[in-house]
């Protein structure tokens, strides 16, 4: 059994994950206090992760009074229920809300990859006993895993989809200060935290974000001037270095 | 006060599962709508005018403005038209049926699906995938969040993750015909097999559900179709 009080909030996360971070983001924009674990990925799990996420076994799992809610999007949605008074993350109307939650689904697909289609590197042989590693590689490298894993062909084509993905995003935002308009809300939430990923992927497969998608880059911006957004991100280099830790570990070179 | 719904049209496909979790929705809020089908080997203009994200159905259209993706839909009929609610009213609850609506579509569709995508020596694997993740569903109808819930996972009434799940759990009945292979022993999955024959007899879905000897003509068909595929490519 996990040493937690049965009260309060508790975020099991991993400090460079663009899906935990999400959760932090929400938690502040509705100044929710909440105790912070960090499980280390590159390592065993903990008993308490394996009990509270039995299903995917992955972080990050908000656990509120004891009971844990587990998937990102599913989190931040029972974050803005959970806490309705203030900083609402969907809007009001429910068509706006069908297009928040078409949009951050939307991130999600074209992040998570379907195992099949995700790597050449039978990452699960590799590092069997890291299976949350393995899920989190998963999680985090769909197109940006193969902009920094493939050479070539291979990686150009990876590239070009990686490009329509970002134009069909830009396209979304157009002149809008947020992806819902004004008010800074789900679809936001949901895509912030891959903007610092965007240096590791620029790098390692030669091609400017900014060239593709000046809007976009411009709201990254403007969303890193949020508290919780500044505090909740990673800084681009230490991504880097640890896309270069992943890549050693599983010798990408 | 709700919305009329006489400005609703679906477009969907007669054999895909993702449309009929719409209609039985719309069937339960008893709300009336146009329905279109789809030939999604040859897709209308309208679909690729209104999905162009994805091009597939279903594709659910009120006063001409596309709502996209089966379980987003459901959200949208839900807040619309709160009446005869889908979604549990508590947010914890609510958190359970989403996180289980996205296991469906991320892991026990896809295990189910590669049984019948499987070359012959496959299919052992494929199959103890698929048990693999009823062996959850299972567990959690037992020990979990919905154990002792009554009926059905929504309560004594469907809720969203009954029809997320129970829309696609006839195939497995299919599969085990077409792919002579036992995926839902009753003795092994005793709550999921009978929550599963309560859902089959409501009413609602026994309207919706396409009779099963069209079912297995139509997955018969795609075998083959995928069987001779993969010989040509050999």
């Amino acid at each position: 059994m996990g040493e937690v009080d049965t009260k309060g909030v508790v975020l099991l996360d991993f400090w460079v994950s663009a899906f935990g971070q999400r959760c932090r983001i929400a938690l502040a924009e509705k100044g929710v206090e909440y105790e912070y674990r960090e499980e280390n990925v590159l390592a065993d799990k903990s008993p308490l992760l394996l009990e509270s996420n039995p299903v995917y076994k992955k972080i990050p799992v908000l656990i509120h009074d004891g009971n844990p809610v587990c998937e990102s999007l599913v989190i931040v949605q029972y974050i803005d229920e959970a806490w309705p008074h203030r900083a609402p993350l969907l809007p009001a109307d429910p068509y706006a809300r069908a297009q928040a939650r078409f949009w951050a689904d939307f991130i999600d697909k074209k992040v998570r990859p379907p195992y099949a289609d995700a790597s050449h590197i039978d990452y699960s042989a590799v590092c069997s006993q890291h299976s949350l590693m393995v899920s989190f590689m998963y999680q985090f490298y769909e197109c940006g895993t193969r902009l920094w894993k493939l050479k070539g062909e291979e990686q150009a084509a990876a590239k070009k989809v990686f490009i329509r993905i970002l134009m069909r995003l830009e396209g979304e935002l157009g002149d809008k200060k947020y992806f819902g308009g004004d008010a800074f809300g789900f679809v936001d939430v949901a895509l912030v935290p891959f903007v610092p990923w965007f240096y590791t992927y620029e790098t390692c497969a030669g091609f400017s974000v900014e060239e593709v998608a000046p809007k976009l880059v411009a709201w990254g911006k403007r969303c890193m001037e949020r508290e919780s957004v500044a505090n909740a991100l990673s800084d681009p280099h230490k991504v880097y270095e640890f896309a270069g830790v992943l890549k050693k570990r599983f010798g990408v070179e | 006060m709700a919305p009329p719904s006489d400005d609703l049209k679906l477009l969907g496909s007669w054999a895909s599962s993702y449309t009929h979790r719409v209609q039985l929705a719309l069937k339960l809020k008893g709300l009336a709508f146009e329905y279109a089908e789809e030939d999604l080997a040859d897709k209308s203009p309208s679909l690729l005018l209104y999905n162009p994200v994805y091009e597939k159905v279903p594709v659910l259209l009120h006063r001409g403005r596309p709502v996209l993706e089966s379980v987003i839909i459901l959200h949208y009929l839900d807040e619309t038209w709160p009446e005869v609610p889908l979604m549990p009213a508590d947010p914890y609850d609510r958190a359970l049926a989403r996180f289980w609506c996205h296991f469906v579509d991320d892991k026990l569709g896809p295990a189910v699906g590669a049984v019948f995508a499987s070359p012959s020596d496959g299919q052992a694997a494929a199959v103890e995938q698929v048990h693999e993740n009823l062996r959850l569903v299972e567990r959690e109808l037992r020990e979990g969040a919905f154990a002792g819930r009554r009926r059905f996972f929504g309560g004594d009434k469907i809720g969203v993750l009954d029809i997320v799940l129970g829309c696609g759990s006839y195939w497995l009945a299919v599969f085990e015909e077409v792919m002579e292979v036992k995926l839902v022993d009753p003795e092994a999955f005793p709550l999921f097999h009978s929550w599963l024959r309560d859902f089959e007899e409501q009413e609602e879905v026994k309207a919706i559900i396409p009779a099963i000897d069209r079912l297995l003509e139509y997955a018969r068909g795609v075998r083959q179709m995928m069987l001779g595929l993969s010989t040509r490519q050999q």
